[in-house]
């Protein structure tokens, strides 16, 4: 059984639907990473599953029941995590604190988890005193991951994690990612810098107009000639 | 010696006193903005209930013959606070809740508190009329004159009883303020709010938990400062409705949402209104002896005439939103 299926998800902001019937299934071993053109509904796809749009048709299956339209916080208790693409660090707050509060629906002790994504930013371990404002795009972005990171998702989704950074990050931010993967978390993400994200994807969806367009590995989708022509530049 | 002694009961005591009042009131609308983002009008009304709440406890507590060795309405204290943060609650469920839930914007919630502020000024006039009342009927404010002869003055410095219990009382509630905020889950949740309330939300916080709490706060600030306002003056029902608008100054001068920025900006403009409407001449009076001939200090020397204390907010006011806008603490701009 998959980690979490959409099946025929139809959705929106309460005007015409966006989503007109997604399909997906992502398993615990899986990297997933969405791509498709703008405006193809691929972050309103993680915000449908997060329930911070409204779902009208089809269903989200994740661990056993049907998920749509929960609210965040009864979906992080459940192990789904969520990075927002923009504004995703409390800028006024530590680094130590933005990860406590990304715990905040856990009641038992956060300690080795925080250690755990420590262990995963050296760099966020050294500035935990400092504001996470203060810190660069790259460091912001790993605080972000860090503070999804402390509820010990299951299933951990990220809206183009490698927005607006330097091509150093953007590595190590994918290197990341896949290593947090190897420790049994499910990844699903959208992103922008396509063919790097689909290099190791272990599912790709290509969205357009709000519907799946093409699915497969990522290295299969890289090599579809449609694809390459139509979606990622040739 | 004795123009020092002066200025200290004028201005100092009496600013700290002042300063109290609006810092506490000025961390409700504060806290209620940066959770809620709207500016609550009926944040002085909230501060009058709680001061007749106490004032209802007081009176009931005296009336079974109960003496206490503390001024009544202080020992009253902790249950008015309860009592007004469950009003406070109340505030929020029977009007602001049901219109955040339709999507309202700030503005319409800033006209619903207007509306709030005249229902609670017509509800407290229905029930206890229009006159003014004080908590001390049948019990004396002790005056504490600390005796500056050994220094070489002739007056003493004189400080009531409910002053230093207010000074006591204020600086106890920063402390436990911060460390709410610094220390606790739901005050950490409630600054994250403030700062960003979409993130906080996927970050799974309640944030229906964090609004009671930040109501639970204010009303219970509220109602001290509306009761202290009331020890230090009189109770009637327009008491901080009268004060609201340096409230809002002092919240937006120290950075809106920023709860320490309330605290600074409600002193510095209690201190600000104080020294303004001092007469100055009463400290510098010695200095006639140096003048030249012919030449003497004006009998009153305030800034401006005490009717235009409120005034002095709202230059600072002004001043504060053309240099700094966000505030002294980087507040929320909008």
């Amino acid at each position: 059984m998959p980690l979490i299926e959409l099946k025929h998800v139809v959705g929106g902001y309460g005007g015409a639907p966006i989503l007109n019937g997604v399909n997906m299934a992502i398993e615990a071993s899986d990297i997933g990473v969405i791509v498709g053109p703008n405006g193809a509904g691929k972050s309103t796809t993680l915000k449908a599953i997060f329930g911070l749009l409204r779902v009208t048709g089809g269903t989200i299956d994740f661990g056993g029941e049907n998920i749509a339209n929960s609210l965040p916080d009864k979906l992080v208790p459940k192990g789904l995590s969520f990075v927002p693409q923009e504004k995703n660090v409390f800028t006024s707050m530590t680094v130590e604190e933005n990860l406590e509060m990304g715990a905040f629906t856990r009641s038992d002790d956060f300690r080795p988890t925080m250690d755990w994504v420590y262990g995963m930013f050296p760099v966020l371990a050294e500035k935990r005193r400092q504001p996470a404002g203060e810190l660069s795009g790259g460091q912001r972005q790993m605080v972000a991951m860090g503070r999804a990171l402390m509820s010990k998702p299951k299933l951990l989704m990220l809206d183009e994690p490698s927005a607006g950074l330097s091509p150093r990050y953007v590595i190590e931010i994918f290197e990341t990612i896949v290593r947090v993967n190897k420790e049994g978390v499910g990844i699903l993400m959208v992103e922008q810098n396509a063919r790097q994200a689909l290099a190791f994807a272990s599912k790709g969806f290509v969205l357009a107009q709000g519907q799946n367009r093409f699915t497969g590995t990522g290295p299969e989708l890289i090599a579809d000639p449609e694809v390459a022509k139509s979606f990622l530049g040739g | 010696m004795d123009e020092l002694i002066f200025f200290i009961n004028r201005v100092l005591i009496s600013g700290t006193v002042l300063g109290s009042i609006y810092a506490l009131g000025a961390v409700g609308v504060t806290l209620i903005f940066g959770i809620l983002r709207f500016a609550h009008f009926a944040h002085g009304d909230m501060m009058t209930m709680g001061a007749f709440v106490a004032f209802v406890l007081a009176a009931a507590l005296t009336a079974m013959g109960i003496v206490t060795p503390l001024p009544m309405g202080f020992v009253v204290l902790p249950l008015a606070m309860i009592i007004t943060a469950v009003l406070a609650l109340g505030l929020d469920k029977g009007f602001y809740a049901p219109l955040r839930e339709r999507g309202a914007r700030p503005v319409t919630l800033l006209i619903a508190s207007i509306g709030v502020t005249l229902m609670i000024q017509g509800l407290t006039r229905l029930i206890f009329g229009s006159g003014t009342r004080t908590f001390f009927e049948s019990e004396s404010k002790d005056i504490f004159r600390i005796d500056m002869s050994w220094a070489g003055g002739s007056r003493p410095i004189s400080i009531t009883e409910p002053q230093i219990i207010m000074f006591v009382v204020t600086a106890l509630i920063v402390v436990a303020l911060h460390l709410f905020l610094t220390r606790s889950r739901l005050g950490k949740a409630m600054r994250a709010m403030a700062d960003n309330a979409a993130l906080a939300q996927v970050s799974g916080i309640n944030t229906a938990l964090v609004v009671r709490v930040t109501w639970v706060i204010a009303g219970a600030l509220a109602c001290v400062a509306g009761t202290m306002l009331a020890l230090d003056v009189a109770l009637m029902p327009d008491l901080a409705f009268n004060i609201v608008l340096p409230i809002f100054a002092a919240a937006i001068v120290g950075g809106l949402g920023h709860a320490y920025g309330a605290i600074v900006g409600g002193f510095l403009i209690a201190f600000a209104e104080t020294m303004a409407v001092f007469n100055w001449t009463a400290v510098l009076r010695p200095l006639n002896g140096i003048l030249p001939e012919g030449m003497a200090l004006p009998a009153n020397l305030a800034v401006v005439p005490t009717e235009y204390k409120l005034t002095v907010a709202f230059v600072i006011l002004v001043i504060t939103l053309l240099v700094r806008p966000t505030g002294i603490f980087k507040g929320a701009s909008t």
